[in-house]
């Protein structure tokens, strides 16, 4: 009896253990967002001012702001979207609806996962032999590039798998009043689909956003204001790595007011795409 | 499957010419709609494959010159040209290391609570927290753990560890030296911060996966809740927890700017976990801008292949796994 009792009240025991350590590592993980966001909050916020979005990146010692490399920042984005989201929604599309159960899409999506988590630096290493190498200088049209073979994965994997959640009978209903299969893709599809496939835009966004690793050499950096693609182009990550590794306070100071705004933007994206996930659910 | 509602033939014989050639307009469309999306998947393809090339290609000198033993050196010599990746290697794994013995537990504990404990109104919220922990960028991680995270251990920590651990034979060796902050313990526990939200949200849809009814029956047959979830689900989850798991392990050994903010970059292989080390990523992160010479440059692609490599298995075998797990449910 006795012995029965102690081994009840040993399991009684363990189950207390892990449920407050389960309990504690849960607070632990929510902690380390806590301490993250309020290092951020704390360090870059004084710094966050209007010179900030108006002025250039300064020589050690001088104030300044990070105009060009927000410029360069949102250049960048802009550019790899324009090349990865087309062909990351169309090779989607050939997943879903025409190759289904196609040997290629199955192996497609499996190269496709190994890119999505693949290290971002090689990717870097990648576009400088292609590109930068070649060309024989740093541009920000390779960092365009390279940020697009970040974006592409992600918007492949949305769009297939916000396609492959659009009921059959909608295609077979625009089969039936005769639109060619194309037509009742671009039309029908996509238009059913449209919630997820912009999620995962808006995903790939927040991915590259903060993306400094393929950047460091491709589209380097820049001093001064430059709209030239073709020529090295400052960007906000960039930046951050190089004024945070630099000894003056300045610049350390600039680094966290940057990284703030990458912070909050690229938050505010995975948030809103969340949202567009929730609501998109519902009917 | 359909090309079009109509057949050619048909159309030419019922209607007049005018309506043939939009019909044969729309068909030529879609062929070429259809070809365009077979040629963005393939593009897919050609990525990875170029990917591969390219790095090939621009490491053969290096691989030439220095053949196997590149791979079994420690020197790091930009000024005699003599390039080994053992101390790059050596720091990648132990880094990624660290960080999935921190993230491994405290990963799967809070899936179990966000899955068996926590009130149901509270689960999104904690597991949106979670994940946006994931979606901050690295060098978030990298700027907070230089100025913040590592001077914070040089003073807590790392001191602690040195006037316990560095006492207790055997181990002495991993926790020598002075605390500098900054090394490869620091490295590796910003890596398993990094890599947590990844371990935890798959560890929470395998464990959500598991048959209620496998769980009811523990529970009627007397099972406390850490018993069910040891012995039912855990079991039950095995194979997608390896999966989410490798698929982390994929992310740490990667993982490039946080680790370059904080590791020190010292070419050494050494048993203690307070010196500063060198990782692949941060190798190339920190070198290769002001690597003159084609021989360095190269040594760096090579660190790139090498660090490719590894990841491309690791993740390859993340996704089998994760595969298998996924058949069975569905």
């Amino acid at each position: 009896m006795s012995f029965l009792d102690s081994r009840y009240r040993a399991r009684r025991r363990n189950n207390a253990v892990a449920m407050a350590l389960s309990v504690g590592a849960t607070v632990f993980g929510l902690g380390w967002l806590v301490l993250i966001l309020g290092a951020l909050l704390w360090q870059g916020f004084s710094g966050l001012s209007l010179s900030v979005f108006t002025e250039m990146t300064p020589p050690p010692g001088a104030s300044g702001g990070l105009l060009n490399p927000i410029f360069g920042s949102i250049t960048l984005t802009a550019l790899a979207l324009l090349i990865g989201t087309p062909i990351g929604i169309l090779a989607g599309t050939y997943m879903a609806e025409y190759g289904r159960y196609h040997r290629l899409s199955t192996v497609v999506r499996f190269i496709n996962d190994i890119l999505l988590s693949a290290p971002s630096i090689v990717v870097g290493l990648f576009i400088y032999e292609v590109m930068v190498a070649p060309m024989g200088h740093f541009s920000g049209l390779a960092g365009g590039v390279a940020l697009a073979v970040i974006v592409i994965p992600v918007v492949v994997r949305t769009t297939e798998d916000m396609l492959t959640l659009v009921p059959n009978s909608l295609r077979e209903a625009a089969t039936s009043i005769g639109l060619p299969r194309s037509m009742s893709i671009t039309h029908i599809c996509y238009r059913a689909a449209r919630a997820g496939m912009v999620t995962g835009v808006l995903l790939a966004v927040a991915r590259i956003s903060g993306e400094t690793a393929p950047l460091l050499f491709t589209s380097l950096n820049n001093q001064f204001w430059s709209t030239n693609l073709n020529g090295p182009l400052a960007s906000l990550p960039v930046v951050i790595f190089q004024f945070a590794l630099s000894p003056y306070k300045d610049w350390q100071s600039l680094a966290w007011t940057g990284a703030l705004i990458i912070t909050l933007a690229v938050l505010a994206l995975s948030i809103t795409a969340r949202s567009l996930i929730a609501t998109g659910k519902q009917p | 499957m359909v090309d079009l509602a109509l057949p050619k033939g048909l159309v030419v014989s019922v209607a007049g010419t005018a309506r043939a050639r939009v019909l044969d307009r729309l068909r030529v469309g879609d062929a070429a709609f259809r070809q365009l999306t077979r040629a963005a998947a393939i593009v897919v393809l050609l990525l990875l494959s170029g990917v591969i090339v390219a790095l090939a290609v621009g490491s053969l000198p290096a691989l030439q010159t220095f053949g196997f033993g590149f791979f079994t050196t420690d020197k790091w010599n930009p000024v005699t040209e003599k390039f080994g990746a053992l101390a790059a290697i050596y720091g990648t794994l132990v880094t990624s290391l660290i960080g999935m013995l921190i993230a491994v537990p405290v990963g799967l504990m809070i899936a179990f609570f966000l899955t068996e404990l926590c009130p149901q109104w509270l689960r999104r919220p904690i597991g949106i927290a979670i994940e946006l922990l994931a979606g901050i960028p690295s060098i978030i991680y990298g700027i907070w753990g230089l100025f913040l995270f590592a001077p914070f251990l040089q003073e807590t920590l790392q001191p602690l560890l040195i006037n316990t651990l560095g006492n207790v034979p055997g181990i002495a060796p991993l926790f020598a030296g002075p605390p500098y902050g900054i090394g490869v313990l620091t490295a590796g526990l910003i890596l398993g911060i990094m890599v947590l939200p990844f371990v935890t949200s798959i560890s929470r849809d395998v464990f959500e996966a598991v048959p209620a009814v496998l769980k009811e029956a523990a529970y009627g047959v007397g099972c406390t809740t850490w018993e069910v979830v040891r012995y039912v689900v855990l079991p039950y989850a095995r194979v997608g927890v390896i999966g989410g798991v490798m698929l982390g392990l994929g992310r740490a050994l990667g993982e490039t700017m946080a680790v370059t903010f904080v590791i020190g970059n010292a070419h050494r292989v050494q048993a203690s976990l307070l010196a500063p080390g060198t990782t692949i990523s941060a190798t190339i992160a920190n070198e290769f801008t002001e690597a003159v010479g084609d021989l360095y440059t190269s040594s760096l692609i090579a660190l790139g292949l090498i660090l490719f490599v590894i990841t491309f298995i690791v993740l390859a075998l993340a996704r089998y796994m994760l595969l298998r797990i996924e058949r069975r449910i569905g």
